[in-house]
């Protein structure tokens, strides 16, 4: 049994298993699959990320906090989780695989998943013209006229990178002002190649087997207009990552895992929630790290608490969801012992 | 580095389109980052049913060619070929049950 499982990989994950790590926890941190690293794979240069200043890439970033994690001991595995049990003293964790791991804490960092923008045809025109990730799929549109949706310093970010590839970028928001920062506005103002259309929404999709274009609406007025572009890069938002926990942790009416003020503590003993899962407001990376260190925090706090023959069990990190197919493991002085034995 | 065969615009048509064999094509590329989550997901894939299937990997940067015929916009894409003609597509890195459950037809 683990004494600490960290359910993600983006900044809020990472941050948490370098202070638990630190703090001899031996977080096992469960990485996903295909979506390592979080958000920040997806995006190119990072110029607010303190310390850096000369800016550093996303992946290059995560590469390094994942590295700073693993060089205290924590462990990152590649697997999705499934489903969870996070009632009892002892939460389990079931991921892909089938495997159950079982921790005394649990640390929830699952982030959040691009917002669709809920129009007939989206769905079967992703990866045939639709897409949520410019830096995966801009070099396809070379010489093209495409759109970004959205009004977020994601979407001022996504239009200024894919005018490197396409010929004309509109930027398609509902409002007459964006909630981008003011730096990140003005880039997108001042790119030639970057049209600006305010006061629209994307109101129908067409295309057969490629996209070929998007009804618009205004809307102040109503009125419609057709524009003609080969790709669409959605931007407008995500939303939190809390699918796995229905039923088990009470959310907030933006739908974010609700914790205790400006804690890290959910509604239940031993779960803590940090970063995009819990945050419906800032969203920033180095918000998701701060607040995995308060999850880390909190987290050794409780575990500090458990009595003392409960943290045995965890103590050295004996994972059962890793353990030789036998049902053996090696106990701390590398003796085979049943697991059973190892655990009474 | 990956176990799996390299095709290009060149030998497209014979290694793909001409084989006897189901493939599979994953257009891929060097700065595409679920591309090289979902590479290790195939190349296991490709090693467990490697009766069943071949699996190929097609750069689409250096082969753009290919990628434009088949109207690449959106990697990782893995495309199913059976005498030559396209019978599947799945875009997007997914996780390895995932991409068994897409591909079951052809790998059961």
């Amino acid at each position: 049994m683990n004494q600490m499982i960290i359910i993600g990989s983006g900044p809020a994950g990472y941050t948490a298993a370098i202070y638990a790590a630190r703090a001899g926890l031996a977080p096992l941190v469960i990485a996903s699959s295909v979506e390592v690293g979080g958000e920040l794979m997806n995006t190119t240069e990072v110029e607010n990320f303190p310390g850096f200043p000369e800016g550093i890439m996303g992946p290059e970033l995560m590469e390094k906090m994942q590295a700073q994690a693993e060089r205290f001991d924590a462990t990152v595995i590649y697997e999705d989780v499934t489903s969870v049990d996070l009632s009892g003293e002892v939460k389990k964790v079931t991921l892909g695989s089938g495997e159950v791991h079982e921790a005394l804490s649990v640390i929830v960092a699952t982030g959040s998943a691009y917002r669709k923008l809920g129009i007939e045809h989206e769905d079967r025109l992703s990866g045939y013209g639709i897409s949520w990730c410019a830096t995966c799929d801009g070099a396809f549109f070379r010489k093209h006229e495409i759109a970004v949706v959205g009004g977020g310093d994601s979407a001022m970010e996504e239009a200024n990178f894919l005018t490197r590839f396409a010929d004309k970028v509109y930027l398609i928001h509902r409002r007459d002002t964006f909630r981008a920062s003011k730096i990140m506005q003005d880039r997108s103002k001042e790119n030639p190649k970057i049209e600006i259309l305010y006061n629209s929404e994307v109101s129908a999709i067409h295309g057969d087997t490629q996209l070929s274009g998007l009804t618009l609406r205004d809307t102040l007025t109503g009125e419609e207009r057709e524009l003609e572009v080969t790709g669409l890069f959605v931007a407008i938002g995500n939303d939190p990552r809390v699918h796995l926990f229905h039923g088990q942790l009470d959310l907030t009416v933006e739908g974010t895992i609700a914790v205790d003020g400006r804690s890290s503590k959910t509604n239940l003993e031993g779960v803590f929630a940090a970063g995009d899962v819990i945050d419906p407001t800032y969203r920033q990376a180095v918000t998701a790290a701060a607040s995995g260190t308060v999850a880390a925090l909190d987290a050794e706090h409780y575990l500090a608490s458990l009595p003392e023959a409960l943290l045995q069990q965890a103590t050295g990190a004996v994972d059962e969801g890793s353990a030789p197919a036998s049902g053996s493991t090696l106990d701390p002085d590398g003796e085979l012992v049943s697991l059973s034995d190892a655990r009474s | 580095m990956s176990s799996l065969k390299e095709v290009t615009d060149a030998n497209f048509e014979q290694e793909v389109l001409s084989s006897g064999k189901t493939v599979i094509v994953d257009f891929w590329a060097e700065w595409c980052g679920p591309c090289r989550r979902v590479g290790p997901i195939l190349e296991q894939i490709a090693v467990e049913n490697s009766d069943k299937i071949e699996v190929v990997k097609l750069n689409v940067d250096d082969n753009p060619q290919t990628a434009a015929k088949y109207h690449i916009t959106s990697i990782p894409a893995m495309k199913v070929y059976q005498g030559g003609e396209v019978v599947k597509s799945v875009i997007g890195a997914k996780p390895k049950p995932a991409l068994e459950s897409e591909l079951a037809a052809f790998l059961a």
